[in-house]
C-alpha cells in the first residue's frame, strides 16, 4: 500500500528594489520585519540538514553539494512553514500538507506572507527603495530560481524506478502546468527564437539525474534528505516545475504527481510509459513548441508528443484510482477532482484553449501577450510584452496581471488568511506550528523534524518528529490545549 | 470529513450553480464574442496598470540565480 504522500511546496520569489538594490539585504528585510511583526521569531535549526546526501546511495564526488547558508535570516511561522533567505531570494517553504488541495492552500498562504512582508518591510524604506516581489522563476536574462515540490515516498522504493517512472511526467506536465514565458534566455532556448514558450524553467535543465539545484540542474534531483526517519522514508525533491499563479494548475501539478507516485509504489515502474531517449532535449523541445505537435523518440521506439505522454499517464492514474485505495493522496472526492481537472486541461490545451484560459497559466498569459501585441501592433521582442510577462507574477493586487486574467479560485480569501496562521492538521506541521504560536518564548529553534525548547536553567530539550504523520491535531491537539507552558508540555510528553 | 473538506464541497456545489447561470446567459451572448469582449476589457486594464517605462522596467529586473 502506497504511503501517504505528505507534500510541501517551496517557492523562491523574485525580488526587486531595496537599499542599494542588494537582493540579499532586501530579502533579509522582508523576513526580519515579518518575523517581528508577527511576534514570532523562532530560529531555524540546521543540525539535521544534510543536503549533500545523494539518493543514489553514495556521497557525490563529481558534483558540488548545495551550500546551506546559516547566517541569513530564517524563521518558522505559526502555520508550520519556513520563511527565510535562500541565496538571494526570499523563500517560503510550505508546511507539510496531507493532500494536494491542502498544498494549494498553503502555497497561497505563502503568497499572503510575502505580501504582508513586503508591506511591513516597505514601511521602513524610502519611496525609491520600495521592494516588489514576483512569484516567477526567471529574470529573462538567464537567471533562474525555483519552485520545488516535495513528496514523501516509501524508503523501499528503488530510486532507479523513481527515475524510470517519473521522467515522462516531468518532461511533459508543462503542457498543462507551465507558467509561460515571453522569448527565451539560454543558448538552447534562443536557438529557435520562440516568441513564447510553455515554461519559465524548462530551458535551464541540463541533466537527467543529479544532486545540484543551482548549476547543471537535473530533471530528477537526488538530494536524499528525508527530514524524517531515513529507514522508512524518502523525500522526492522535484525541482523541475514552474511557480503557478493558477490555483488549479498547482492543484493538478501536485495532484497528478502524487497520484503517479502512489501508483509507482503500489504497481512498480513497469506500467509507466517508456522515457524519451533524450529526456533533457525533450523537456526543452516540448517547452519551445506551443503547437504541442513535437514528438520525441522513446526508449521503446515509439514517437510521442508531450500530449501523448500526459494522455497515457492520465489513463494510468485513472486505472489506478479505479483499482486501488487512493487515500494516500486524498479522499475519493479530491482524487476525482484531480483526475477531472487534469483531463479537462489536457483536452483543452489541444482542442479548446480559450476554454482552459481560466486555469492553464501559459495560456492565460499568452492570451494577454498576443492580445496586447495585436492591439498595439507590437513585434515579438517588444519590451512591453516582457513587462506583461513579469507583471503576470507581481504579487501586488494593484499591479498583478494574473489577478485580472480571470483565473478560477479553489480557496476563498478568508480561508487563505486563516492558513497564514493555522497549521495543517494532518501532519507534524500541526505540532510545530502550534508550539511556535503558543510557546514562542520558550522555543530555541525548530526545523522540519524537531522542535528545540529552552526552559531556562536546564539544557535545551529537543522533541524529535521523525515521522511526518505524527504530531497531527488528532494526536496532539488535546495535549497542546491543556498545557499552558512548554514545561508542562514536555512533562506530559515524558509521561 | 474535516471542516475544510466540507467547506470545499459546499463551494464546489456553489460554483456549479454559478456556472449553470453563466450557461443560461451565454445563450444570449455567443461564447466567442463574450471571450473577445472579456479580453478587450482586460487589455484596457493592462494599458492602465502596465509599468510606465516597460523598457527600463524589464532591463532593471535582474536576479541572482537561485536553486
Amino acid at each position: 500500500m502506497a504511503i501517504p504522500k505528505v507534500i510541501g511546496v517551496e517557492t523562491e520569489y523574485g525580488i526587486s528594489g531595496g537599499p542599494g538594490r542588494d537582493p540579499i539585504l532586501a530579502s533579509s528585510i522582508l523576513v526580519n520585519t515579518y518575523a517581528q511583526q508577527s511576534r514570532t521569531s523562532i530560529n531555524w535549526d540546521f543540525d539535521a540538514e544534510s543536503p549533500g546526501m545523494d539518493a543514489r546511495g553514495f556521497p557525490s564526488l563529481t558534483s558540488l553539494a548545495p551550500i546551506v547558508e546559516t547566517h541569513l535570516a530564517n524563521t518558522v511561522l505559526p502555520n508550520g512553514a519556513r520563511f527565510y533567505v535562500d541565496h538571494a531570494h526570499p523563500e517560503y517553504s510550505s508546511p507539510e500538507c496531507r493532500t494536494p488541495i491542502e498544498a494549494v492552500l498553503y502555497d497561497l498562504a505563502g503568497e499572503e506572507v510575502l505580501r504582508r512582508a513586503v508591506l511591513s518591510g516597505n514601511t521602513t524604506l524610502t519611496p525609491d527603495d520600495q521592494i516588489v516581489v514576483y512569484k516567477n522563476n526567471s529574470d529573462g536574462k538567464g537567471n533562474s530560481y525555483g519552485c520545488h515540490e516535495n513528496y514523501l515516498l516509501n524508503r523501499s522504493l528503488d530510486f532507479v524506478d523513481v527515475v524510470k517512472a517519473m521522467v515522462p511526467h516531468f518532461v511533459s506536465r508543462q503542457i498543462i502546468c507551465g507558467a509561460g514565458k515571453v522569448g527565451a534566455e539560454t543558448d538552447v532556448g534562443q536557438a529557435t527564437s520562440p516568441p513564447f514558450q510553455l515554461s519559465q524553467r524548462s530551458e535551464f535543465f541540463e541533466e537527467i539525474v543529479g544532486l545540484e539545484t543551482t548549476l547543471k540542474r537535473p530533471i530528477i534531483n537526488t538530494r536524499d534528505e528525508p527530514h524524517g526517519d531515513a529507514e522508512r522514508f524518502r523525500r522526492l525533491h522535484v525541482i523541475v516545475g514552474d511557480a503557478n499563479m493558477s490555483q488549479v494548475a498547482t492543484f493538478v501539478k501536485v495532484g497528478s504527481t502524487a497520484l503517479l507516485l502512489a501508483a509507482l509504489e503500489d504497481w512498480g515502474a513497469s506500467i509507466f510509459p517508456a522515457s524519451p531517449r533524450q529526456p533533457v532535449r525533450a523537456l526543452h523541445q516540448f517547452s519551445l513548441d506551443t503547437s504541442l505537435e513535437t514528438t520525441v523518440m522513446c526508449d521503446d521506439g515509439q514517437q510521442l508528443s508531450a500530449w501523448d505522454f500526459q494522455d497515457q499517464l492520465w489513463e494510468l492514474a485513472r486505472r489506478y484510482a479505479n483499482a486501488k485505495d487512493t487515500s494516500s493522496v486524498g479522499d475519493e472526492h479530491e482524487v476525482e477532482e484531480i483526475l477531472r481537472e487534469w483531463r479537462e486541461m489536457l483536452d483543452g490545451v489541444r482542442d479548446d484553449r480559450a476554454g482552459v484560459a481560466d486555469r492553464v497559466d501559459w495560456i492565460a498569459k499568452q492570451r494577454l501577450v498576443e492580445g496586447y501585441a495585436e492591439r498595439h501592433n507590437l513585434g515579438p521582442t517588444d519590451a512591453r510584452l516582457r513587462a506583461i510577462d513579469l507583471q503576470y507574477h507581481d504579487l501586488r493586487p494593484e499591479k498583478s496581471l494574473s489577478n485580472r486574467a480571470g483565473l478560477r479560485e479553489l480557496w476563498k480569501k478568508s480561508e487563505v488568511l486563516a492558513a497564514v496562521f493555522d497549521p495543517p492538521t494532518g501532519t507534524r506541521a500541526y505540532f510545530r506550528g502550534r508550539c511556535v504560536s503558543k510557546y514562542s518564548d520558550q522555543i530555541a529553534a525548530a526545523n522540519w523534524d524537531s522542535v528545540v525548547f529552552d526552559l531556562g536553567g536546564d539544557p535545551l530539550q529537543r522533541v524529535p518528529m521523525m515521522d511526518p504523520l505524527r504530531g497531527t491535531a488528532a494526536l496532539t491537539q488535546e495535549l497542546l490545549d491543556r498545557c499552558p507552558t512548554a514545561g508542562e508540555l514536555l512533562a506530559a510528553l515524558d509521561a | 470529513m474535516s471542516e475544510q473538506e466540507q467547506k470545499r464541497k459546499q463551494r464546489t456545489e456553489r460554483s456549479t450553480e454559478t456556472s449553470d447561470l453563466t450557461e443560461e446567459t451565454s445563450v444570449a451572448t455567443p461564447k466567442a464574442e463574450q471571450l473577445k469582449s472579456d479580453l478587450d476589457d482586460l487589455l484596457d486594464e493592462i494599458d492602465e496598470v502596465l509599468e510606465d517605462n516597460a523598457e527600463e522596467f524589464v532591463r532593471n529586473y535582474v536576479q541572482k540565480g537561485g536553486q
